[in-house]
């Protein structure tokens, strides 16, 4: 009984590892990856709870990975499954960054490098523009939106702080659901 | 004391951050380049070290910074801070999983989370294209061109060609970045 805890422990420690090393670039891209190790291999879940851990996700802070991985840890293992299966996701970028981190700075220093980095940036602002159009597709598109997203880009822009602006727009969110319920209630 | 400043900073970032990736860079912008811990530059290159290596960006970044100021300790306080709001939420949420997916709140709360976090990442888009473009002021030179048609070539593709994959595009504006800093010394001189 013992042995058979401790051997689901290191088997989700292990495959979120796995997950946590193999994909680039974070976000959606570890989908396809979630779903190979947890589901073909392992069974621990099935194909439709990937689309509900999505969206719980989604409407929870942090990135996706670490959400699967706490969630799915705890469905299997309780506490302990999940703080191995996080664990194992967290692992590989937390030894690999580590390691890069050590040389960055000299690295940076280097004239080629220099100007890789300068056309680096330009680029960068390009992926970050086309996840901001991903983002825009998967957002609701009526007026409260777009009142929201024309009052926080302001107040972001006049250096209004982030944390007011983030609970300012959840708030703004449950306002408008209670207010769209008395409305239906008349 | 840094490694519990480094905790509390990343753990306010782990918490505030919805809509995954990409959304955190305001409030990284605004804690840690705030505190001097990083310039907008190094944050942005960053990004494309990021991109380029496997991991989420909030994990990435944490362990990035932590390194920076404290060394492994440092990394490992970040890394903490900013996976702990997760972790805990989720173990709540995991515990009242069927009221959770039903309640309306949550759900009125996102309708509202996920057009800020939209504005969010517009408005560092403007702040990191400030920074790109005008390093030095408003004034058109050779490097202002550079980036802006490293910047083109890179908007075209990725709009163009749906499934480019990000490390390819880093790669190549890394060779453009490198053929324009070269060019100019041969010839711009």
């Amino acid at each position: 009984m013992k042995n058979n805890k401790l051997k689901l422990l290191w088997q989700l420690f292990s495959s979120f590892f796995k997950i946590g090393l193999f994909t680039f670039g974070g976000g959606m891209a570890m989908i396809p990856f979630i779903q190979k190790e947890t589901v073909e291999k392992h069974g621990w879940i099935e194909e439709k709870d990937i689309l509900e851990i999505l969206a719980i996700s989604e409407s929870t802070p942090g990135p996706i990975a670490v959400n699967t991985a706490t969630f799915i840890g705890y469905q299997k293992a309780g506490v302990l499954g999940s703080a191995a299966a996080t664990l194992g996701v967290v692992l590989p970028s937390f030894i690999i960054i580590l390691i890069i981190s050590t040389f960055l700075r000299q690295f940076q220093e280097i004239q080629a490098v220099q100007y890789a980095f300068a056309g680096i940036r330009a680029g960068v602002i390009a992926l970050v523009i086309k996840a901001l159009i991903k983002l825009y597709k998967s957002c609701p598109k009526n007026l409260i939106s777009y009142i929201i997203i024309g009052l926080a880009f302001i107040a972001a822009v006049l250096g209004v702080n982030v944390i007011i602006i983030i609970i300012c727009a959840g708030l703004i969110g449950i306002g408008t659901v209670l207010f769209a319920r008395k409305e239906g209630k008349k | 004391m840094i490694f519990l400043e480094l905790f509390i900073t990343f753990f306010k970032i782990g918490l505030f951050t919805f809509g995954g990736g990409y959304a955190m860079i305001p409030l990284i912008q605004s804690e840690v380049l705030g505190k001097e811990w990083l310039l907008e530059n190094e944050l942005i290159n960053f990004i494309a070290v990021s991109e380029s290596t496997p991991g989420p960006f909030a994990i990435n970044i944490a362990t990035y910074v932590g390194s920076e100021l404290g060394g492994i300790l440092g990394s490992a306080c970040a890394t903490l801070g900013v996976v702990l709001p997760s972790f805990i939420i989720i173990l709540i949420v995991a515990k009242f999983y069927l009221k959770f997916k039903t309640n309306k709140y949550i759900a009125g709360a996102m309708t509202g989370l996920r057009p800020a976090a939209i504005a969010l990442i517009m408005s560092a888009v403007v702040s990191m294209a400030l920074a790109v473009f005008f390093p030095a002021g408003f004034v058109v030179n050779y490097e202002f061109i550079t980036s802006v048609i490293i910047f083109g070539i890179m908007l075209t593709l990725i709009l163009c060609i749906k499934k480019i994959h990000p490390i390819l595009l880093i790669c190549l504006s890394a060779v453009l970045g490198i053929a324009a800093g070269y060019a100019q010394q041969l010839f711009v001189r």
